[in-house]
């Protein structure tokens, strides 16, 4: 079965669909959009420093992903408004990253494919990678799950329960890095934030509880990858773009819905 | 017995100090308010008290084993964040459907099980708040100026509703409040409160207090300080007329 590639293909998206999920939820919680956007646009330095130093392209990734969440947990609320300060680090490592790649003259690299993904050719190595990742993320959430929701809402009633927002925020900035690495295979890092965003704002109007809309993103995120492959594969589209369609025309008709509800 | 005790307690926030040398206790049952001006430095009490801000100096003591349950100043719920009423009392978790009832009754809003926390009106999110810090039964219960944003009515059953819970459960309340008439009534202590604590004792001592008269007498044209009675004061105003005093009381 491992064999087709279209297999192959679903299955990472579905992963990243379901790390993304939950994780992106808190992202929408809590603001952090740019957040995601600096984070996932770092990696492509991590990924010229990868093949630099013919380290692994995960790995690579995850320390400069992490690197960057942690340079921007610590620069917040020190003189800079968190939208500049997030607009300044997200566009210079992107920036960095790209004049870096051009650096590798040795190594013919397919720029395009860590821009925007290259999900159909994922190989099963890149599998066990995807879904490994996908896991680590998801118990790591599903572990912290009350914390964090406790952190979100308000950091005072987290201390007054006997939690540290601080040591929550550095578990989100973690579960951020690690899915940023599995996604760069699945939709590129100009693409990642929107993995994590739409299914979740998707998600929004047809759902009652923190739990339900991380259960409901993860529905629409998997639909989202099954449907935009196959539609990718019929007109012959870019595979992660086109997941990504898929994500904001759902996200279009659950906001029209919404519409629906509240115009009753 | 001392349910809290905080000794000596310095606050810094950067360079910028918000309180020096502060010390005051609570013991079980009893009802303490503290007033005080903006920046006075209420709010980073309490945060200093839940373990929100490290003191600088000094030290907050709890005793073995005691609950706090605390209800914040305001609180944002984000629109894209959906949260009924019940799963917001359910967190951090280990509180049964049986509880949440209790806690709703006791806060005044037995009804609201099944609300999204962001279509609530603003009485009722307090009392939800309040609900939430009585669910874990607290030994003391904090409040940040729980009744910011609601009309006079709201805030008189509000207060009323606190006073209900204590006899009820039996615990003690710090609450931090601008509402000098209502508190002043239900307090059992006040301490005011400015940097540094100015002056504390029953509320009578308190509002004849000189340092207390300075931080509300002048500049209200004793309007704020005046809750008792508009003949108690006057003698300490020296910079203002008397008969303006009295004017601005009687309005």
């Amino acid at each position: 079965m491992l064999d087709d590639f279209m297999v192959r293909a679903t299955l990472a998206g579905i992963g990243v669909a379901f790390a993304a999920a939950p994780l992106g939820c808190f992202v929408v919680w809590r603001r952090m959009a740019y957040f995601g956007d600096a984070t996932a646009h770092a990696a492509i330095l991590g990924v010229a420093l990868s093949l630099a130093f013919s380290m692994s392209i995960f790995v690579g990734a995850v320390i400069v992903a992490l690197l960057m969440a942690l340079t921007v947990s610590f620069l917040s609320g020190r003189g800079y408004a968190m939208d500049t300060l997030l607009g300044v680090l997200a566009h210079s490592a992107l920036a960095f990253g790209l004049v870096a790649v051009s650096f590798l003259s040795g190594i013919r690299i397919d720029l395009m494919a860590y821009l925007f993904g290259d999900i159909l050719a994922v190989s099963r190595g890149d599998l066990a990678v995807i879904w490994g990742g996908a896991l680590l993320v998801i118990l790591l959430i599903f572990w912290r799950w009350s914390a964090l929701l406790t952190a979100t809402l308000n950091e005072d009633l987290a201390y007054a329960n006997g939690i540290d927002p601080k040591r929550e925020q550095l578990a989100l900035t973690v579960a951020l890095a690690v899915t940023v690495a599995v996604a760069i295979k699945v939709v590129g890092v100009l693409l990642i934030a929107a993995m994590l965003i739409i299914p979740a704002a998707a998600a929004r109007p047809l759902s009652r509880t923190p739990e339900g809309m991380a259960l409901i993103a993860g529905l629409i995120g998997t639909l989202s990858a099954v449907i935009g492959l196959r539609a990718a594969y019929v007109f012959d589209t870019p595979a992660g773009p086109s997941i990504v369609c898929v994500a904001a025309m759902i996200f279009l008709v659950s906001s029209v819905l919404r519409g629906f509800q509240t115009a009753r | 017995m001392n349910l809290v005790e905080v000794k000596d307690l310095s606050v810094s926030y950067g360079a910028q100090k918000v309180l020096s040398g502060v010390s005051l206790n609570v013991t079980a049952g009893e009802i303490v308010t503290i007033v005080g001006p903006n920046g006075s430095g209420k709010t980073s009490l309490l945060r200093a008290i839940i373990g929100a801000v490290k003191p600088v100096k000094g030290r907050v003591g709890r005793a073995q084993g005691v609950k706090l349950g605390y209800v914040p100043q305001r609180l944002h719920i984000d629109e894209t964040l959906p949260m009924t009423v019940s799963r917001f009392l359910k967190l951090p978790g280990g509180v049964g459907q049986a509880q949440i009832d209790r806690a709703l009754k006791q806060a005044g809003v037995p009804d609201l099980s099944n609300a999204q926390l962001s279509k609530l009106s603003g009485g009722q999110f307090q009392r939800v708040l309040l609900a939430r810090a009585l669910i874990g039964k607290p030994d003391l219960l904090l409040l940040d100026e729980a009744t910011q944003g609601l009309d006079q009515r709201g805030s008189a059953a509000f207060y009323q509703q606190i006073e209900q819970v204590r006899q009820e459960t039996g615990c003690a309340v710090l609450m931090i409040s601008h509402e000098l008439h209502v508190v002043m009534s239900a307090s059992d202590r006040v301490i005011c409160l400015n940097g540094h604590v100015c002056c504390e004792g029953t509320p009578a001592v308190v509002a004849s207090a000189p340092e207390y008269r300075a931080l509300f007498g002048t500049g209200t044209g004793g309007a704020l300080a005046l809750y008792r009675h508009e003949h108690d004061h006057g003698h300490d105003h020296s910079d203002h007329a008397h008969d303006h005093d009295h004017k601005e009381a009687a309005q």
